[in-house]
């Protein structure tokens, strides 16, 4: 009873400070595999926050689980001042409309064409014209560049304009919070400019707030406020760009400037290279 | 010992699970049904043409051959007796009342079955479902709503092709190859069959659409979400479609002797 008045107290206090997402004691764990132990992250309103850490760290799980689509075993997720866990399914899809995501693979649905899959979130949640819907989505797919691409399938499309028209359909509804997984990979320098730009635009001009989920320490650092840096289920460093590129942990600094050696292991674990060469292992 | 008193509690602890899961999703299919008959009818009516009017070809030949070798074994047979002219009664009833509904389950479960679970499976294997869930539309009604009722509707209409197609080959065959008198064909025909008989097919065939596009869409949507896991889910829709329809054909059966 007591840890529940301290959610509640936690989350009234939370929607009404400047911090739209903030996670607590976060718990997370997939089958014998813990992914989150005790994870803590704040989520500025109106900032571009960049959610950064080496591969299979858990970061595309951890925008999962801000968007309920997993669930955690322990700690809470509130939203606005809201624990997400207690939203029956209305008022989780009620939240979800004021989110736009981008996945990492776009995730278009393949059986509509280009001009239809931005259509689609206006479609299923608007009784807006067609007349009106046409002008909105070409407006949305003209900020990306792919208005001459309206008719095409996304069978047709490259892996860069498949993520930039599921970026025009992220933003469609002209969302709250725009989620990002991975928005940099499989875009040539032109687009990657034009999409960095977007990202910064969108969020000043309209007030949002973005999460983005990279790799890309470079392309991110110029379009981030703040980010946090997650290893072994913890957030190992946070600040600005800058603070981290000026951090001395060898575990950020090595991941800010790539280094091969370092606390991180390029190499999964495994037997002795030489002895499995000469396949004394397997006699 | 232990172990395999566990393994046995953990296989029939996951087979209560998996079958209580079952029950709950065809509920939910069935909850979100009459409003999408209602509000998006367009969405259905593409289904029953990809479960449907895609399958017509592969119907309609087998039926005019599963109609033909009818009509060969049964003149072949009746024959034995001077029985010959009753060949279009035999063949009438033979697919009304059970290969008519049946095999167009199968052959249902190998072309619109095995399309709808891959279709379903690689949705989620590619974040399709995932996304539709993060622009706040519920996949199982925007998604598996559709084919299921599409398939269920299709189905006894492609009975019904299947039937009509099928005693045209068996007239073919025996009428015009085999020279049964083509009166005695359609009147023995006429005697033989009743009212009960076709409403025994419609029945079955609505069972087997619901059976079949049930098993279509639970396996597409409970797929592993790899190239493998669509695979299996594929098969297994064949295969438990396949065994589930022979059964409820036999209790059917058994209930409306």
């Amino acid at each position: 009873m007591h840890c529940l008045n301290g959610f509640l107290l936690f989350c009234i206090v939370s929607s009404e400070s400047e911090n739209l997402i903030e996670i607590r004691d976060l718990m997370y764990s997939r089958g014998a595999r813990v992914i989150f132990k005790d994870l803590n992250l704040t989520i500025k309103r109106g900032e571009i926050t960049a959610l950064m850490g080496p591969s299979g760290t858990g970061k595309t799980t951890l925008l999962r689980l801000i968007t309920r689509q997993l669930i955690p075993q322990q700690g809470f997720i509130c939203i606005n001042g809201v624990d997400i866990s207690t939203l029956n399914q209305r008022e989780l899809y009620e939240l979800r409309q004021r989110f736009g995501m981008l996945f990492q693979n776009g995730a278009l649905l393949t059986d509509l064409n280009v001009f239809e899959n931005v259509a689609f979130p206006l479609r299923e949640h608007t009784k807006l014209t067609n007349r009106l819907i046409r002008h909105v989505v070409l407006t949305k797919l003209h900020a990306v560049g792919l208005r001459g691409a309206a008719d095409m399938m996304p069978a047709e499309l490259s892996g860069g304009m498949a993520r930039r028209v599921a970026l025009a359909r992220a933003m469609v509804m002209d969302p709250e919070i725009l989620i990002y997984d991975e928005p940099f990979v499989g875009l040539d320098p032109i687009s990657m400019g034009v999409i960095v730009r977007l990202v910064r635009r969108m969020n000043d001009a309209l007030g949002i707030t973005s999460i983005v989920v990279s790799h890309d320490v470079a392309e991110v650092s110029t379009v981030a406020d703040r980010s946090y840096l997650i290893s072994d289920g913890k957030v190992a460093a946070s600040g600005s760009p800058d603070e981290l590129h000026a951090a001395n942990s060898e575990l950020v600094r090595q991941f800010m400037h790539g280094m091969a050696d370092g606390p991180v292991a390029f190499h999964f674990e495994a037997p002795n290279y030489a002895e499995q060469l000469l396949g004394r292992d397997s006699e | 010992m232990k172990s395999a008193v566990r393994d046995i509690y953990n296989n029939v602890f996951e087979f209560v699970r998996t079958f209580g899961a079952f029950q709950l999703f065809f509920l939910r299919l069935i909850r979100h049904s009459p409003r999408m008959l209602m509000r998006r009818p367009g969405l259905v009516i593409k289904q029953i043409y990809n479960t449907g009017a895609l399958s017509l070809v592969i119907i309609m030949v087998c039926g005019f051959f599963v109609g033909g070798v009818l009509g060969l074994q049964g003149f072949a047979n009746l024959a034995r007796f001077n029985a010959e002219d009753s060949v279009g009664a035999v063949v009438a009833l033979a697919l009304l009342k059970e290969l008519g509904p049946v095999i167009t389950a199968l052959l249902f479960a190998g072309r619109a079955g095995t399309a709808l679970s891959s279709e379903i499976g690689l949705m989620k294997a590619t974040d399709q479902l995932s996304a539709m869930e993060m622009m706040a539309v519920n996949p199982v009604r925007r998604v598996l709503v559709p084919r299921f009722l599409g398939g269920v509707i299709a189905m006894p209409m492609l009975v019904a092709i299947f039937t009509c197609v099928g005693l045209f080959g068996a007239h073919v065959v025996s009428v015009d190859l085999l020279n049964v008198d083509v009166g005695a064909f359609w009147q023995q025909m006429q005697l033989s069959v009743d009212m009960d008989d076709v409403q025994e097919g419609i029945f079955k065939s609505i069972v087997f659409g619901i059976v079949a596009s049930l098993m279509a869409v639970w396996e597409g949507y409970n797929a592993i979400p790899t190239a493998e896991g669509v695979g299996r889910a594929t098969t297994r829709t064949v295969v438990i479609t396949a065994i589930a329809v022979l059964i409820f054909d036999f209790m059917i059966t058994a209930i409306m002797l």
